[in-house]
């Protein structure tokens, strides 16, 4: 009886579950719809912000709304800009590139001035060519396939974080920098580990007077890498790049001390941790890690952290400092640009500097924001120091 | 001719690390053929204890000779003892169950220690320090070997002779012995059989204790997580060498550790352990007992 009683309650929790939810999505949709039935009046800046703002991904995409209101409510209570009041108009791709055309068309029926999106790459790829035929700028806080850029493809297209490949490619100049010709790039064989070592290679054979001369992955958790620190030697490298994390960087970069050799040892942001140092101890003297620029301390990000507190009563979610840094460049470039004209626009973007949450940026001729990313550290004393 | 001796040392140093666990590992096997998954945790278990040791004893700043031989011997004793109520606990009173069943209990054994250590001491990486002594008469070859890797391959040969002796001439290894050969004929002559199994343990645990510390000192870093790729690699040697057989468990660890050094040096890292399963599976196919293992006949 009492088994057949607890069968009853659970069936019965079930249905509320689902009628709980069902009721959430309802409510979801009409907010929704009162999102989209905002069309623009004359005399308003529409500043549209797409990405995924429902599923599973909606945690990524939410924070660039809220961003994007603060910046506007700031912007308005200062007078607007260029004397118009800037209105925000969501609008939800869920990630899918399938969504997301659709969206940018949306976009481009409302009269949107301006986009602060999307967030995944594969989306912002496929809205890209719908907003560049209307000449609409794009400005993404997270989107970080290397060829959006890079291609040249999209000259409306602009973002405020490091592409995919930017630890890499500064890893590699500054290797230059140090004077290193030839470079063994060592690997954990996981996503990131590899794929660091992989885009270091390109950037290396790409330079002539550069050239990898081993590029290996070693297993994680390994009793021992002697046989890799043999093969470093007899390679004949006058220096390592390492691609993974800590426990695997201590490991080699003390059985390469052991074994006398010196040479210098670069890895990324998996190996700039205090563990790091706290394992390899004086074998982690002199090494060189990438990681991301601190902007922790930055004014912008602080008031934009205690607005965001004061507005939601939460702390926010991912790229949410890159998003308020979009939108203050986006309507920054507007006031600077005296109009919301395409070519202008663009050519205050390119060429005037403006103080963002993640530091002072202007966008150089693809795209990518210069000043953001990330930097070189070397372990001087047991502490990792910012260097150059 | 230097790179091949660079790596034959390399390999043979991975190889000896392989034997002090492997030998547990085919020892047990041996006597009640169980395969001991919490034999990588036991390991575990004294390179933690030695870290805990070598920490007290330095911060009392005694010399550094006898820091590392105290902290031996307190993993030896405390591991031994984790191998002795393991064994207990998790196997004894299964002792006339179906096989499978001590298996899933040693499967068991192995989860709990790991996230019991986890807990009471860290989820973190910790650094373990250099104890041992660093002769200078290995300087010259120190691209080659150096100190830490010379003791633990004298260690190893030093366990296996003493070990070997040990199974051949006293009492309680005969009696081991005839245990392995026939538990029920070997209660029948009033061999404590009980006794032999929990000697058995014990023994295999010192083993791993002292493969714990000059490991993890040789490595110089340690979590509860390096008992199980060890273990692994461990139980592919013992396997390799024919699981059972003590002689069998040391060829098999160095076979394995040689061929993973040379399939580095000289074809690529990324594909280390693929020749090291593929000469295991090899080895099955030709001699599916192991390399020095006796076939069984299987009685229908």
């Amino acid at each position: 009886m009492r088994a057949k009683l607890h069968l009853i309650l659970l069936c019965l929790a079930m249905v509320a579950m689902l009628v709980a939810c069902g009721a959430e999505e309802k409510k979801a949709d009409e907010k929704a719809d009162v999102q989209t039935g905002e069309v623009a009046p004359a005399g308003k800046l529409v500043l549209g912000v797409a990405g995924a703002h429902s599923g599973d991904l909606a945690s990524y995409g939410l924070p660039s709304v809220n961003a994007a209101r603060l910046v506007a409510a700031k912007m308005n209570a200062a007078g607007g800009v260029n004397g118009m009041q800037v209105e925000v108009v969501a609008q939800d791709d869920q990630c899918k590139p399938e969504l997301a055309t659709n969206v940018a068309t949306k976009m481009v029926s409302d009269k949107v001035s301006i986009v602060l999106g999307h967030i995944c790459s594969g989306a912002t790829k496929a809205a890209l060519p719908i907003y560049l035929e209307s000449n609409i700028v794009v400005m993404s806080p997270s989107a970080t396939n290397p060829p959006l850029t890079q291609s040249g493809e999209y000259p409306n297209f602009f973002r405020t974080i490091a592409p995919d490949d930017a630890q890499a490619a500064l890893e590699v100049s500054f290797a230059k920098g140090l004077g290193l010709r030839k470079l063994a790039v060592i690997h954990d064989k996981g996503d990131y580990g590899m794929g660091f070592a992989t885009f270091c290679k390109e950037f290396i054979e790409a330079d002539a007077d550069m050239e990898v001369v081993l590029f290996e992955g070693v297993t994680p958790g390994a009793v021992d890498y002697s046989a890799v620190v043999q093969k470093i030697r007899s390679s004949g490298a006058d220096g390592v790049i390492f691609g993974g994390y800590h426990p695997e960087a201590s490991k080699i970069v003390s059985g390469m001390r052991k074994r006398d050799l010196a040479i210098p040892f670069l890895s990324d942001d998996g190996v700039k941790d205090d563990t790091f140092i706290r394992v390899a101890g004086e074998f982690a003297e002199g090494v060189y890690a990438t990681g991301p620029m601190d902007f922790s301390t930055n004014a912008i990000y602080q008031e934009a952290l205690a607005a965001h507190k004061a507005e939601f009563g939460s702390d926010p979610g991912p790229f949410f400092p890159e998003a308020y840094s979009a939108a203050l460049a986006l309507l920054t470039a507007v006031q600077n640009a005296g109009s919301t004209d395409y070519d202008k626009v663009v050519e205050a973007l390119r060429t005037q500097y403006v103080d963002t949450a993640v530091g002072t940026i202007r966008f150089d001729a693809k795209g990518d924001a210069e000043g953001v990313g990330f930097a070189v550290y070397q372990v001087q004393d047991g502490k990792y120091v910012e260097i150059k | 001719m230097d790179y091949f001796l660079e790596l034959f040392f390399g390999g043979l140093t991975r190889g000896s690390i392989y034997a002090l666990i492997a030998l547990g590992y085919t020892m047990v096997y041996g006597i009640i053929e169980l395969i001991n998954f919490a034999h990588g945790e036991i390991y575990m278990i004294g390179a933690f204890t030695g870290l805990i040791v070598a920490g007290v004893l330095t911060a009392l700043g005694f010399p550094e000779a006898s820091i590392l031989v105290i902290a031996l011997i307190c993993a030896v004793i405390w591991s031994a003892s984790y191998g002795y109520t393991v064994e207990k606990i998790g196997y004894k009173p299964l002792r006339g169950a179906q096989r499978l069943s001590p298996l899933i209990s040693a499967i068991g054994m192995s989860i709990f220690l790991q996230n019991y250590v986890m807990l009471a001491q860290t989820p973190d990486f910790l650094p373990f320090p250099a104890l041992t002594p660093q002769f200078d008469f290995m300087k010259p070859y120190s691209a080659v070997m150096n100190s830490s890797e010379l003791v633990i391959v004298v260690a190893t040969i030093a366990v296996c002779v003493g070990l070997t002796l040990f199974i051949k001439y006293t009492k309680l290894g005969k009696a081991m012995r005839a245990t392995a050969q026939n538990r029920k004929m070997a209660m029948l002559v009033g061999v404590n059989v009980d006794m032999v199994i929990s000697a058995t343990f014990v023994i295999g645990s010192s083993l791993a204790a002292v493969g714990g510390v000059l490991i993890a000192s040789h490595i110089g870093q340690i979590n509860y997580f390096i008992g199980f790729i060890a273990g692994i690699k461990a139980f592919t040697a013992a396997v390799l060498g024919g699981i059972g057989s003590i002689p069998g468990a040391m060829l098999g660890a160095l076979v394995l550790g040689l061929t993973e050094a040379f399939a580095t040096g000289y074809v690529s890292s990324d594909y280390e352990d693929v020749f090291a399963f593929c000469l295991l599976v090899l080895i099955l196919i030709f001699r599916p007992a192991g390399i020095m293992g006796k076939e069984k006949t299987q009685k229908v």
